[in-house]
């Protein structure tokens, strides 16, 4: 068998697949943080709970409805998106002129509501969900075996990120979000309604999250403590990356998954600390982060 | 000369104001001191202990938050670090005396402080949140591993030992009244600190950073020492906590417990003296009576409740709010 380091082939391919399949969760996560924290100038440290709301959702609505993979994965992030909009509406918007540091706290007080309440009801350990027939199995690539459920984790994972990035790039709306992110009062200036932007878009950021949950829901254990670990991994990659650009996002999440999946290999106990490491070491060289535009 | 005789008498009138608004402190700070030293013939002195130890965590918070105006969200780390060196030193070191357990438990958390500093502070606002709580979880996977820790079984039956050599800590009482010393040095430091040309900077850098950089005060600085001084406090809780309940935890290391003393912190009333005092009494006395009760499970919602309703509905907290009051009707 073929060796790389000392290590055999599969064995490392088997890790850097991993390591996408993480960093394609991180990038959908920190993109949604991104897409928020432009209009709102907010870090919702929701996102983790509504990450883990749209594993829930997918995971209740089959076991209360039977409705099945592919609606849910349309229907959870709408759900929960729907929420996020509430939310904007009665809490966030209601502190929007305040300093930032207070709706950070609001969106943390949300998290912990969310978390313990489903806690109460579900507990910690963790609900099945079965993996969708299609999925069953994978395919043979030579070098490695590779489940068919995580090749469409990643297609996925990937469509919406560049279906995000060409919306806010491309089209009239997204052109709105970025003068919104430039200039919000000149952009209410020229007769555009910007407290429905910022709804949409915060209702939007939080259905990225979900989107990921739905997605994970198969391969993850779904539980209501699922999203505090996975968010506080993703803040180290916002600030590794910067949140200045979509594909800086994207791109930063991607690299840290395969980062932390080659350390599995090479030195296991360092995995969960190495993106926090990675994170130091970019403060101190490049503090705006690697994609920043901020000094 | 009309009016210069006006102008004095107004002066002498705020001084007179001062002074009296200055006697008020005084006699107010006498009763709570006269109320916290008779405390242990009521209440039971674990739970009093208990509660000067978050209160001295918050204070130690809101040097930064209420002050300085940085949000730090990886305090529990700093609890951690003073709370695991005093254990381990004084389960593996039965001749060291309890007091210098204490002293290097907390000069851990001040080196471990001047770290996260270094690094925290070359970003601003909800960066700056985000970094130390990023940080923080760094150290929360050090002590899951470290040897010493105990792992996810934390460390049991620390000694409370002799302080001084002298005086036996086992007696409840005697280990109060030095918790109550720990916390009043503390707490007074941090008045001291507040009052002094040092924190009028940190004041100022709270209130409009670039501001105090045009002025030429190396901002970094003050802000790094501001933040080594809050790491060392918190330290310095975790230490004695340790030695009242004679165990260190995982818990004290966990992103929870930073975002509890925040809401202790925003509770009570950031940037005022008594508000993470009160905010801790809160706190501690609602977890431990939700405990006792049918609604042990749910004292996580009702602390994001209470975090909710705190931001939404009085951003002051319960200390600030009455300060408000008071200036409002009362002059």
């Amino acid at each position: 068998m073929t060796e790389i380091l000392g290590v055999p082939v599969a064995v490392l391919s088997g890790q850097l697949m991993l390591g996408i399949i993480n960093g394609a969760f991180y990038a959908l996560l920190s993109l949604g943080l991104a897409v928020i924290f432009g209009l709102l100038k907010i870090i919702n440290f929701a996102h983790g709970a509504m990450y883990m709301l749209g594993a829930m959702c997918t995971v209740l609505m089959f076991d209360a409805f039977g409705i099945n993979y592919w609606v849910a994965l349309f229907l959870a992030p709408l759900v929960v998106g729907c929420f996020g909009i509430v939310l904007e509406y009665f809490l966030l918007r209601r502190i929007a002129g305040q300093d930032h540091i207070y709706s950070l706290l609001l969106t943390f007080g949300i998290a912990l509501i969310l978390q313990g309440v489903l806690t109460n009801i579900y507990g910690v350990s963790g609900l099945r969900y079965s993996m969708p027939e299609v999925f069953r199995g994978g395919m043979n690539l030579g070098f490695m075996f590779l489940p068919y459920y995580r090749a469409w984790v990643i297609v996925a994972a990937l469509l919406v990120c560049f279906g995000t990035w060409f919306m806010i790039e491309k089209t009239r709306l997204g052109s709105y979000l970025r003068a919104g992110t430039e200039d919000s009062q000149l952009m209410q200036g020229f007769g555009i309604n910007v407290p429905l932007l910022i709804s949409l878009t915060y209702g939007f950021g939080v259905m990225l999250a979900a989107f990921a949950g739905a997605l994970a829901a198969p391969i993850y254990s779904v539980s209501p403590v699922m999203g505090s670990n996975i968010l506080i991994v993703v803040f180290a990659v916002v600030v590794i990356g910067g949140m200045g650009s979509i594909a800086g996002a994207v791109i930063t999440g991607l690299m840290m998954g395969v980062v932390e999946g080659f350390t599995k290999v090479f030195y296991p106990e360092g995995s969960a600390a190495v993106i926090f490491l990675v994170m130091v070491v970019v403060l101190l060289i490049r503090p705006s982060g690697l994609f920043g535009k901020e000094a | 000369m009309a009016t210069t005789t006006t102008q004095t008498d107004i002066h002498q009138s705020i001084v007179k104001q001062q002074k009296a608004e200055q006697r008020k402190k005084q006699i107010l700070n006498l009763v709570l001191l006269a109320l916290l030293l008779l405390a242990p013939a009521v209440f039971y002195p674990v739970f009093l202990m208990k509660i000067l130890c978050f209160a001295l965590f918050a204070v130690a918070l809101n040097l930064l938050l209420g002050y300085t105006g940085l949000l730090s969200f990886g305090h529990a780390a700093f609890l951690a670090a003073g709370s695991y060196t005093t254990g381990y030193l004084l389960s593996s070191f039965p001749g060291l005396t309890t007091e210098m357990g204490i002293i290097v438990g907390t000069a851990a958390s001040l080196v471990l402080g001047l770290g996260f500093g270094l690094v925290a502070i070359r970003r601003q606002g909800i960066y700056f949140a985000m970094i130390t709580l990023a940080l923080a979880q760094l150290v929360y996977f050090f002590f899951v591993q470290a040897p010493f820790t105990g792992g996810e079984d934390g460390m049991h039956g620390v000694p409370r030992g002799y302080l001084l050599g002298v005086i036996d800590l086992n007696d409840n009482n005697a280990m109060y009244y030095f918790v109550l010393a720990v916390f009043l040095a503390g707490y007074l430091l941090v008045q001291r600190i507040v009052g002094s040309p040092f924190g009028q900077v940190l004041k100022a850098i709270k209130q409009n950073e670039p501001r105090a950089v045009s002025l030429g005060y190396n901002v970094d600085r003050y802000k790094l020492m501001a933040f080594i001084l809050s790491a060392g406090l918190a330290g310095l809780a975790g230490s004695v906590k340790t030695v009242v309940f004679q165990l260190a935890s995982l818990n004290d290391a966990h992103w929870h417990m930073s975002g509890e003393v925040i809401l202790m912190t925003l509770l009570g009333g950031t940037g005022t003296l008594l508000g993470p005092v009160v905010g801790a009494g809160f706190v501690v006395t609602l977890e431990y009576q939700l405990s006792q009760g049918p609604l042990g499970d749910w004292v996580d919602p009702i602390l994001g409740a209470i975090f909710v309703l705190t931001v939404m509905a009085f951003r002051s907290g319960i200390v600030g709010e009455i300060q408000n009051f008071m200036r409002k009707n009362m002059s």
